[in-house]
């Protein structure tokens, strides 16, 4: 595989961090210490750097807060090239840096579509001169995310792109995605898929008491079991790595638990929006709440998190989707899906360990250490020798969300005026704090 | 050498046809490799044609388009002195849909000596050749056997190499949908080579190492060291979806060029059916290339042809008289 391009390292002073609490999934770490980050990297970190800064060291003293790796988000839309009005790869890697995120993968729906060699090399030197995190590329499966015929998929990954995705919409065509996933095999290649029958998810919202209510056509869970059990089966069959992107309700859980317990090759995600919100949130009609899949019932967003608390669910996405007025401020059936997240994800986060539903570790693990497995990254660990790629964060910090402080372009977040509990005080990558907390809100 | 010859094949090559590699053993293929290895010679010597098949008649039907196979068969059969008569389906009753075996009743009431046959169905030509009394050559069906091709590419690596068995054989590409390969497998494996099979998973048949070869699915792996390689056109017009992405990610993978060929023995040799898509599956330089034996292949086309004619023409009745 072909280097990827990467940010510049931050060379000559060293940083050290103290009076820290480590937290890293990948080794069990969580104890008081101290990190060095030396020419972008991790160069030690420890209890014996607690207190004891080295020499010449510039210290920055955590005051007991956490630090951990940076976030990596697998699933962020941006809307570069095509839709800069809604988000640039810029405007995402600002909000990112505000969450805490050190890694923002971007999906290939943008227009044109990331489908080409040449689109995914403009996706990394775009990244590269304008954002402040790395940014990594989910290629498309198939030619303009139509399901019909197979991406360039060897060299695509030749060019960078770590794994393959349709996008917003399913794979229909069995034979297509088959072939896709045998494919990809040969290539050693992730195969990312959004799990919706199409013909069963022509509703606007999660089937079921509250969409009678509404008078809006409900879409069931069905929908997404049964294009999971059939990517399953062709998992079985041909062997290739897969990926459900955004599972949402126990059934669909349950198919990738057996899957696993038949050592088949595949893991699942969730969004931040299925673990802390469900149907009821939409109440008269709130479009920022509208997502596919859909936001599902109380009892399935309660199955989600403790899935993610025991490991089932792999990974949390923000699944980042910026949409302006004139998508979101229509008639619900007619409103775009999807809902911005980056900047709240970690945040949002942290409601599931103040509620006691899983230990801050079980909650990092599934942003950290996990995607970065999963994508083949070496990031989204803390370990002398891996890239400086940290999140500082207060977990106790009490604060409300403004939608219009978000640095995102779009404003659409199911968040706006929520009290949340924990904020990012500071994130760097690759040894260069991009973002830092000034202590009140920027207006 | 004539009747002699012909005695032979009734003992050695007893088949009334000839439909498929599978089940043929290696004495058979022997036989028939050393009958168009003289055949080769005579032609290069600038022999005039035999009269081994004079007064036979051979139709030549092909149900799917050809140029050099056609073109070598009646080649073949006009050496040997037979009456040829190509049947241009284009303009048969078959369009006017009449089935196969209805064509077959209709051809064998002409009482024909050989038909050789050409479909794009798998198993087609075995389907006619219950049904007609004359001998019947499968000039390849569909995704099944194309015998004659395999048997001249052993006879070009035969001549090349001296011998086929303890060779190492690559063959690339678009296994799936290739008769050429089925056969070569037979026919290399009778004749104690290893076959090594290299195409995308998408482009492989299911259980491929059950058909006795070992199975690759990186090229640069599956070349290594090997005697020979064997490329095989990419079949788009077989493919009923998407099974490679585009011909410039075939090439850059699956593509024979002189990087991979370079992992290859230093000696090996370059073979490929016929016709190429240059810079799809083969490079052009590649194919043009001193170790290239792609031309030896297509006159030992005439050879093997004109071997399994006479071969066949043994079991034909009447040919006793003949040989008296």
């Amino acid at each position: 595989m072909r280097k990827p391009i990467e940010k510049p390292k931050s060379l000559g002073t060293a940083t050290v961090f103290i009076n820290a609490r480590l937290i890293d999934p990948a080794s069990n770490r969580d104890e008081p210490g101290g990190l060095l980050v030396k020419d972008g990297m991790i160069a030690d970190l420890g209890a014996h750097l607690r207190r004891n800064a080295p020499e010449g060291a510039n210290v920055i003293d955590c005051k007991g807060n956490v630090l951990a790796p940076g976030l990596i988000d697998a699933q962020v839309f941006t809307g570069e090239p095509g839709y800069e009005h809604r988000e640039t790869l810029k405007t995402a890697s600002h909000a990112a840096a505000a969450g805490g995120v050190t890694t923002i993968v971007v999906m290939p729906d943008t227009n044109p579509v990331i489908d080409q060699v040449a689109l995914v090399d403009f996706i990394q030197r775009r990244a590269r001169d304008n954002a402040l995190v790395h940014v990594q590329t989910m290629a498309a499966m198939t030619k303009g995310l139509q399901g019909e015929e197979m991406t360039e998929i060897g060299l695509l990954k030749r060019a960078g792109a770590i794994g393959f995705s349709n996008g917003k919409s399913s794979v229909i065509n069995t034979r297509v995605m088959r072939n896709v996933l045998s494919y990809a095999k040969d290539f050693n290649a992730l195969v990312v898929h959004h799990t919706e029958d199409p013909y069963l998810s022509s509703g606007s919202m999660n089937s079921g008491e509250v969409a009678s209510r509404l008078g809006l056509p409900g879409i069931s869970k069905i929908a997404e079991t049964i294009m999971l059990e059939r990517d399953v089966r062709l998992v079985e069959m041909t062997g290739g790595r897969y990926h459900a992107a955004t599972i949402s309700c126990q059934e669909s859980l349950d198919v990738v638990k057996n899957a696993k317990a038949k050592m088949l090759p595949v893991s699942c995600g969730v969004s931040i929006n299925h673990l802390t919100l469900n149907e009821n949130d939409i109440g008269p009609y709130r479009t920022f709440f509208k997502m596919r899949p859909p936001l599902r019932k109380e009892e399935d967003r309660v199955a989600m998190v403790q899935a993610v608390a025991n490991g089932d669910i792999d990974v949390i996405v923000s699944s980042h989707d910026p949409q302006d007025a004139d998508t979101k401020r229509r008639p619900f059936a007619e409103a775009a899906d999807g809902a911005v997240g980056l900047e709240t994800l970690l945040s949002a986060a942290l409601r599931l360990v103040h509620s006691g539903d899983m230990t801050l570790s079980a909650m990092l693990k599934a942003l950290t250490i996990n995607p970065a497995r999963l994508l083949g990254l070496h990031s989204g660990r803390l370990a002398k020798g891996s890239i400086a790629d940290l999140v500082l964060f207060d977990p106790g910090e009490p604060w409300v969300v403004n939608k219009d402080l978000l640095r995102s372009r779009s404003k659409n977040t199911p968040f706006d005026e929520a009290k949340m509990q924990g904020r990012v005080l500071r994130t760097m990558v690759a040894g260069q704090t991009v973002y830092e907390y000034a202590g009140v809100e920027r207006t | 050498m004539t009747s002699k010859s012909n005695t032979n094949a009734l003992k050695v090559f007893p088949r009334r046809h000839l439909l498929t590699c599978e089940g043929l053993s290696a004495n058979e293929i022997n036989f028939l490799l050393d009958l168009a290895d003289k055949n080769a010679d005579h032609i290069r010597n600038n022999g005039r044609k035999r009269d081994v098949l004079a007064g036979r008649t051979i139709i030549n039907l092909f149900f799917e388009s050809s140029t050099r196979t056609q073109a070598s068969f009646e080649m073949a059969g006009k050496r040997l002195s037979a009456d040829v008569m190509n049947m241009n389906v284009a303009t048969s009753s078959v369009t006017k849909g009449e089935t196969l075996i209805d064509t077959a009743v209709t051809l064998n009431a002409m009482r024909p000596d050989i038909i050789v046959v050409r479909h794009h169905a798998a198993g087609a030509v075995e389907l006619l050749s219950q049904k007609v009394d004359c001998s019947v050559i499968n000039a390849g069906d569909g995704a099944h056997q194309h015998p004659t091709q395999a048997l001249l590419d052993a006879l070009t690596i035969r001549r090349a190499k001296g011998r086929i068995a303890g060779l190492t054989v690559a063959i690339c590409g678009d296994i799936l949908h290739s008769r050429v390969a089925r056969s070569n497998i037979n026919v290399l494996n009778a004749l104690g080579a290893r076959v090594r099979l290299i195409a995308p998973t998408t482009l492989m048949p299911s259980s491929p190492e059950r058909l006795g070869c070992e199975v690759f699915t990186d090229m640069w792996k599956g070349i290594e060291g090997v005697d020979i390689v064997m490329m095989l056109r990419l079949q788009r017009e077989r493919m009923d979806a998407s099974y490679v992405p585009s011909t410039r990610e075939f090439f850059h993978f699956f593509g024979l060029d002189h990087e991979k060929l370079a992992r290859a023995k230093p000696d090996a040799l370059v073979m490929h059916p016929g016709p190429m898509n240059r810079g799809v599956e083969i490079a052009s330089t590649v194919a043009d290339h001193s170790k290239s034996v792609i031309r030896e292949q297509v006159e030992m086309g005439v050879a093997v042809r004109m071997a399994v004619l006479e071969a066949l023409s043994a079991h034909l009745p009447g040919f006793a008289e003949d040989a008296r």
